[in-house]
């Protein structure tokens, strides 16, 4: 048996049984980075990995009481804090950090008997849809390695598909876990904004950001979900709403579908259609119905991001400054020179440029243009979107427009690059919980994503939607 | 030179005193060793959140509703983003469209009343030290993050003199509130002054002139009147005022320019997405209202038209909330204000009118105990200063001491009348002499009723009884 082809649940068990050690299975993982070292996912495997994994034994072997998810082990993506551990946001500006705390997450993961493998690559600052712009490289797509794994979680979507760990913690903020996971051919979730704690993570856009699992399986998604979420006094934004267990959902016979008219405008001339009409046409012989809705703002939806996000980012990328624990320049001579030169040779070119507009769109003068504007279309936006789902189960829309992309070939237009979050960041504005799932193959035979959206808070309803079409794809009996 | 009219606002920072920061749980402490009281919040490290400190947003309310301010029944926290090294997010959380409280103001003896824009919550930074060439400037955080009040005034103030009255009675409400304690040494209050000038008649407002690093009242007044001299000297010599801030040297006395409008900064404020709005419900702010002491301007009301206390004594009380508060507790207890007034004067203020942590170490409870026994006569005037001696040094009981000590022995009519018939008996050449030169014999006769009682008789009744006895 492949240990490593297991999910969450199912090692658990097996390692609570008995069935295997813990040892054994983070051997076998181990084993597969360094197998896989040129998908560059992983950035570091942590020295201690192999211990933890003793230190488990030890208490199977003592019949002492087990946590829910004892040894299971995961990667984390390179932005969330683990105490003593390095993290670097993939940037060199970074290379000195050390944690000097816990993030919430990696604290609940721990309570849960979680051990981490490692650190898992990302866009620096987690601004990028391709995981090529990394100080520690590029990352591969775990199926075809002359393409990207999108990003900016792409190592983590990796990771998954390439059976390095039972799962990964990815970030999301434009479409940072759904898209890479879409190209992996992996189950990754944005859960609704305020469900999961930030506090930990660092920030790129404070109210667009939140924490999700990537995984081989949806079972693992929900119960990893339900771990990490809940309110957090550490964090004035997390919300307060109950935690349920995601996965016991009644699975109904049939749902209502909901399905954007300008996604639908889009999406009429893209290679991928076929996959997706098939799916709806199967839905449909299921006795699923479908509602078409018009959201009027929906092509706003990436200048409400960039104006957002990157305002947002600008402030909260203003402490990375060489003067604390960044990188220093060693030709400053003065403070506004440590501060010049610092930034300037610490930051890569995207943040630079993101960084650049979020000031610019705060400006006196441009507020009122931008940011301002912003704010109120994406309240506009939220109604807009929120409203829909009273007249229907879930929404549902492609992932990204087509396949993974060669690594490079979005190199020249960075708008080119942003186009990559169309069909996601509307989640990010309006704060509502989305999955991708896999769905299907496009040229070459790689991979594609399927978004399951519901209303906020409603991740059983999704988790149980999910779980429908799942099966379905996967040919079973719902 | 042609007649000029001052016009004068001021911006005033002072340090809440809370128990911990204003957006994480770090002592909010003066002093300690650099960089002791900081988490990863205070110190702006990555993943770091702000949680907001409740009592500040409280004590905020508390200053609002001492200056007369409307409460925003939802208040916004936004960035104002620049770079300094004492600054660790590179953002300071502060408050501008949304603040907690809006308008009020302070009414000055003359009456003329200052109105305030407004008074809103934010943190502060950390301390730069500056070490030698070699070692360079050294951070400290530990004052990062300390809660900040922001009151600004509008710009009605004519005259150095009504700036510090301001000043002083801003501070005063502060302090008897407990919202602050204001040590302008500690930097728990701070001033930056807006100062411009226009010719007598003149409508429009002359060009202003902000100063900064101004660290004491003293330097207030000084730098307002360096300020006017220096506009006035420009204006009469044909120049015009350039806007712009200036950074006050107490030592040189004298400004000289920090930037001007030209450099000002872009803060490019916006909401804080990490701290939602702040709601205010109105049961709370009355909770507050209820719960706030009377402010020094209603207790000098209240001394001098209920209790009828001087002018004189009622500043000397209000020169310091623990005197003030001493004596409300006192009069509490013994409603003789006059006669409280007098003893906290004469005695406890000596002791501690030259301390610097003003202790006043006698209760309350004591000290009007002995106030009335004095007043009853049931202790001698001399007793009742070494009583009150004792309760300063000591932790005891005044009237249980009293009693111990044999200073308290309430003298019975009978017991009296017994003494003076003795005194009459022991002294027949005396009781002769009273007869032709009363006056004359009375204080010794006086005095022998005293010698036998230890001072408790009561002269009165003594002068009344011999008057009578021996007619």
């Amino acid at each position: 048996m492949d240990l490593t082809k297991l999910g969450v649940l199912e090692t658990a068990k097996l390692i609570h049984e008995k069935k295997v050690s813990c040892e054994e299975v983070v051997k076998a993982y181990l084993k597969n980075i360094e197998a896989r070292k040129s998908l560059n996912a992983v950035i570091e495997v942590f020295e201690d990995a192999l211990s933890e994994a003793k230190k488990v034994d030890e208490k199977i072997k003592n019949n002492e009481p087990l946590k829910e998810l004892e040894g299971v082990p995961m990667i984390i993506k390179d932005n969330i804090l683990i105490k003593g551990k390095k993290a670097g946001c993939a940037s060199k500006f970074m290379q000195n950090f050390v944690a000097p705390y816990d993030a919430t997450v990696i604290k609940k993961l721990r309570d849960a008997g979680v051990i981490f493998l490692g650190r898992a690559n990302m866009d620096e600052f987690a601004m990028g849809s391709s995981t090529e712009k990394s100080c520690y490289g590029i990352c591969h797509n775990a199926l075809d390695e002359s393409r990207v794994p999108g990003g900016s979680s792409g190592g983590s979507a990796s990771a998954v598909a390439a059976n390095l760990a039972c799962a990964t913690l990815g970030s999301d903020t434009g479409g940072s876990i759904r898209q890479p996971a879409s190209y992996n051919g992996v189950y990754g979730i944005k859960p609704t904004y305020g469900r999961v704690s930030r506090f930990g993570l660092i920030a790129f856009a404070s109210s667009l950001d939140q924490i999700g699992p990537l995984t081989k399986n949806l079972e693992d998604s929900a119960k990893l979900l339900e771990i990490i979420s809940g309110k957090d006094s550490n964090d004035m934004t997390s919300s307060k709403e109950k935690v349920e267990d995601f996965s016991k959902f009644d699975m109904k016979k049939t749902y209502k579908f909901g399905i954007c008219d300008e996604v639908e405008e889009k999406i009429k001339n893209i290679v991928t259609k076929p996959v997706y009409d098939s799916i709806m046409k199967r839905l449909e012989e299921k006795g699923c119905e479908f509602v078409h809705f018009s959201i009027k703002d929906f092509n706003l939806c990436l200048p409400i991001y960039y104006v957002l996000s990157t305002a947002e980012a600008t402030s909260n990328l203003g402490r990375f400054d060489g003067v604390k624990y960044t990188v220093r320049s060693a030709n400053a001579k003065d403070v506004n020179e440590i501060y010049l030169k610092s930034r300037s040779e610490g930051f890569g070119e995207e943040v630079k440029r993101r960084i650049l507009l979020g000031s610019y769109v705060l400006s006196s003068g441009y507020f009122d243009a931008y940011y301002n504007k912003a704010k109120k279309l994406q309240q506009r936006l939220t109604k807009q979107l929120t409203e829909v789902f009273n007249s229907c189960d879930a929404v549902l829309l492609p992932t990204t427009p087509n396949v993974a992309f060669k690594i490079g070939s979005k190199g020249d237009n960075p708008v080119d690059m942003y186009l990559e979050d169309i069909f996601t960041t509307i989640a990010n504005i309006t704060g509502v919980p989305a999955i991708s799932i896999p769905c299907g193959k496009g040229e070459n035979d790689l991979p594609l994503g399927l978004q399951v959206l519901t209303n906020k808070f409603e991740e059983k309803k999704l988790y149980s939607v999910a779980s429908y079409i799942d099966a379905l794809l996967k040919g079973e009996n719902a | 030179m042609k007649d000029y009219e001052v016009t004068i606002g001021l911006e005033v920072h002072a340090e809440l005193k809370t128990n911990t920061k204003c957006f994480c749980s770090c002592k909010n402490e003066f002093g300690g060793e650099p960089n002791t009281h900081c988490c990863p919040v205070c110190v702006g490290m990555p993943g770091a959140l702000p949680v907001i400190n409740k009592k500040a947003v409280e004590l905020t309310i508390k200053a609002g509703l001492c200056m007369g301010c409307d409460i925003n029944d939802i208040a916004v926290f936004e960035r104002k983003n620049y770079f300094y090294p004492d600054l660790s997010k590179a953002y300071q959380i502060s408050q501008l469209v949304r603040p907690i409280c809006l308008h009020g103001g302070v009414k000055l003896d003359s009456g003329k009343f200052i109105r305030l824009n407004r008074i809103h919550l934010e943190e502060d930074a950390g301390k730069l030290v500056h070490k030698s060439e070699t070692i360079g400037t050294l951070i400290d955080y530990n004052r990062g993050g300390v809660p900040l009040i922001e009151m600004v005034s509008e710009p009605d103030m004519s005259s150095p003199e009504e700036a510090l009255e301001f000043l002083g009675k801003l501070r005063e409400n502060l302090i008897y509130a407990d919202i602050a304690e204001c040590k302008m040494q500690e930097g728990g209050m701070r001033c930056d002054v807006n100062v411009s000038i226009r010719e007598k008649g003149q409508k429009e407002y002359g060009t202003k002139v902000e100063m900064k690093n101004i660290n004491s009242f003293k330097a207030v007044e000084r730098a307002i009147k360096f300020e006017v001299e220096r506009q006035k000297d420009i204006l009469e010599n044909g120049g015009t005022v350039r806007q712009e801030t200036r950074r006050w040297d107490d030592v040189l006395g004298e400004s000289s320019s920090m930037r001007s409008k030209e450099d000002s900064k872009d803060y490019r404020y916006f909401p804080d997405p990490d701290i939602l709005a702040i709601e205010i419900p109105r049961e709370n702010v009355e909770k507050i209202r209820k719960e706030l002491p009377l402010l020094p301007a209603e207790r000098k009301e209240k001394y001098m038209g209920e209790f009828g206390l001087s002018l004189y004594d009622t500043n000397l009380l209000l020169s310091e909330k623990v005197y003030s508060n001493f004596f409300d507790e006192c009069v509490k207890l013994y409603n003789k204000p006059k006669s409280v007034v007098n003893w906290i004067q004469s005695q406890v203020l000596s002791l501690i009118k030259d301390e610097e942590e003003k202790e006043i170490k006698i209760s309350a409870s004591n000290l009007t105990k002995i106030i009335e026994m004095l007043e009853k006569k049931e202790i001698s005037q001399q007793d009742s200063r070494t009583l009150f001696a004792k309760c300063w040094e000591e932790d005891i009981d005044a009237k249980e001491f009293a009693k111990s000590s044999g200073m308290l022995s309430t003298l019975s009519e009978n017991e009296l009348e017994k003494i003076m018939g003795e005194v009459i008996s022991e002294n027949p050449k005396a009781c002769e002499d009273f007869k032709t030169t009363p006056d004359k014999v009375m204080p010794f006769f006086i005095g022998q009723v005293m010698k036998k009682t230890k001072g408790k008789a009561n002269s009165e009744v003594v002068r009344k009884y011999f008057t009578e006895k021996l007619k």
